[in-house]
């Protein structure tokens, strides 16, 4: 593909009407970005393949190889040109407080995402990409879309754009911020592939689709005697399996995690290399995952949420001890509590065993709420982090005095304290209320260095 | 103005100074029910009593003894509205059976928002919404006084305004 127009130029001379104000220098995305689109008929076309092979099948063989050629020789170079228009009317720039998309062949869009505002900044490279040598970039704020991303700018360019960006919003000078480079990281902990692989093996749910796909097809066999039942059925249930486990096997491989003044790094993926950065002070919640069968292993999985963020992982597999060093840093000053409370004996009349599973514990700085009997889960909310506060109570829990206090965090995720007894529901109710208002007196600023 | 449930608690101190609901949104639901209730009542008194039979006109007294249900049913629940300003943050509390009490902070409020339907306009009502950055915050007053409501919401915005805090 031919590059007619260096990344400095000026914007043209569009209907829009030029910027008056000084000019921001525009940029455009990387020249490999339109090849993206030239392969997208190629892609569905084999995506249609593998999902339907039947109607793929009876397709083919009604097409004869010069007319599927004839086809494609015009679908690729019509996508090609889409893709290299739509690459040539994207540009955006970075102001003081602002990252500006400016994108859209018919229907123009400029999206205009505060820095300031700024939950984490993904940086993905897949496969494909990472033999290019491009990578995506990504700014989550609340509300941001999937098309907000930039895909794809050269390696290099990436790294540097999101130290300027997390420069900026970290609230650096902007005449300095361009040169401030990447913050210092010190890595917290590393996943060993062997680690990750033995805690999926211990995983319920991989043999629960193993299993599904070892007995479905049989059966159906045995039933129909019809080989594409069969397989119709037996290769969505192997595919099930093997995303659940060999998928996150490859997501999840070499994790690591590591602490920067700019904030929390993770880096992950064996064929799509995935970073992410998340600012100090972003971590809405963060629930700590102890499947059963990791039980004896003393292991753990963390997860958190950030709003407008895809991720939710922080650690995939850990000793507990590592697990709550990291979280530690995570939200500062924030112990896991060791012991919860469990809601009174009566509460068995309303969930009969479950009931032992839950738990609360609310120390000076987080709201912790534990569920689970088998797979348990403890969930921290800082009390900073509480936009509400809520007691809802049925009539068979008024009937036995209990009630449910809900913490609802900004990342859209509501930490349930069940049956717990009603007039403690009710002082906790009013107590966490004023909990998140102190908390959040003493919160850090979003721009962090400022 | 005559109020859903008086202030209950009579305590002093930090206890929250409640209020109830303005009757117009009873009236207004009492109205509509009244009104369905009889459409469907003349339906099924009508036809049944036409097609089957004089007895058959008896099934009229389905849809009313519902509306009857009805108008109980609603006078609870209006009475189980009621919300409360606190220095730092707002209380809504309602429901009979399954009871509900929200507290919303001023400063975690994104937006607040006064609407007002058709039907809402004609009795001379209007709802308090807010909303926060947490999507399953569940925060809105109906039925209000339009000027309590505009009330309501320079009070809400202007305490969120002072009391501002992010995500």
């Amino acid at each position: 593909m031919t590059t007619p127009a260096g990344p400095g130029e000026l914007p043209g001379p569009g209907p829009g009407g030029a910027p008056a104000r000084p000019p921001v220098a525009e940029r455009r995305l990387h020249p490999v970005t339109p090849f993206r689109r030239a392969w997208a008929p190629v892609t569905v076309l084999a995506g249609w393949a593998v999902h339907d092979p039947n109607a793929a099948q009876e397709q083919l063989t009604r097409l004869t190889g010069t007319m599927l050629l004839l086809a494609l020789s015009v679908l690729v170079p019509a996508a090609g040109l889409y893709g290299f228009l739509s690459w040539w009317f994207t540009h955006f720039a970075v102001t003081d407080a602002e990252l500006r998309i400016r994108t859209g062949l018919l229907f123009r869009r400029t999206a205009h995402i505060r820095l300031e505002r700024v939950q984490a900044v993904d940086v993905t490279r897949p496969l494909l990409a990472r033999v290019a040598g491009v990578a995506k970039l990504r700014i989550d704020v609340v509300g941001a879309e999937k098309k907000d991303e930039l895909a794809f700018l050269g390696e290099r360019e990436a790294r540097a754009l999101r130290a300027e960006l997390l420069a900026r919003a970290a609230g650096f000078a902007p005449e300095t911020a361009h040169a401030v480079g990447e913050a210092p990281a010190r890595e917290l902990m590393r996943v060993p592939p062997r680690e990750l692989a033995l805690s999926l093996v211990l995983t319920g749910t991989t043999w629960g689709a193993l299993c599904a796909a070892a007995v479905v097809p049989p059966v159906l066999w045995l039933a129909t005697h019809s080989v594409w039942t069969v397989l119709a059925t037996g290769l969505p249930l192997l595919g099930a399996a093997a995303a659940r486990s060999a998928g996150r096997f490859v997501t999840e491989y070499d994790w690591s995690v590591a602490e920067s003044p700019d904030g929390l790094r993770i880096d992950h993926g064996l064929l799509d290399r995935t970073h992410e950065t998340v600012p100090p002070g972003r971590v809405q919640s963060v629930r700590i995952v102890e499947p059963l069968l990791w039980r004896r292993l003393g292991w753990v999985r963390v997860e958190l949420d950030v709003a407008g963020s895809d991720n939710s992982v922080l650690v995939p597999v850990a000793p507990r001890a590592v697990a709550e060093s990291v979280l530690a840093r995570v939200l500062p000053g924030v112990t896991v509590p060791a012991r919860t409370s469990r809601p009174p004996r009566r509460a068995g009349r309303c969930v009969p065993v479950w009931w032992r599973g839950q738990g609360l514990a609310v120390t000076g700085a987080v709201f912790a709420a534990r569920r689970g009997l088998l797979r348990r889960r403890l969930a921290l909310v800082p009390h900073a982090k509480v936009q509400s506060v809520r007691l809802t109570q049925g009539p068979w829990q008024r009937l036995w005095r209990l009630a449910d206090v809900h913490v609802d965090t900004g990342a859209g995720k509501t930490v349930t304290a069940r049956l717990r007894d009603a007039e403690e529901a009710a002082r906790l109710l009013y107590a966490q209320a004023d909990r998140s208002r102190t908390g959040r007196g003493d919160a850090r600023p979003d721009r962090w260095m400022a | 103005m005559e109020t859903g449930s008086p202030a209950e608690t009579g305590v002093a101190g930090d206890e929250p100074v409640w209020r109830g609901l303005p009757p117009g949104l009873l009236r207004m639901r009492r109205l509509l029910l009244v009104v369905w209730a009889g459409v469907l009542a003349l339906l099924a008194g009508v036809l049944p009593g036409l097609l089957a039979g004089p007895a058959w006109a008896a099934c009229a007294l389905l849809p009313a003894a519902l509306a009857a249900w009805g108008w109980r049913l609603l006078g609870r629940n209006w009475g189980s509205w009621r919300y409360a300003e606190r220095a730092d943050d707002l209380l809504i509390s309602r429901g009979v059976l399954w009871r509900e009490e929200t507290v919303v902070p001023y400063g975690r409020m994104q937006l607040v928002e006064v609407t007002s339907g058709p039907v809402e306009r004609y009795f001379g009502l209007a709802s308090v919404q807010l909303h926060t950055a947490a999507a399953a915050t569940d925060a809105a007053i109906p039925g209000l006084d339009p000027a309590e409501a505009e009330r309501l919401r320079d009070r809400l915005t202007e305490l969120g305004g002072a009391r501002s805090a992010g995500l």
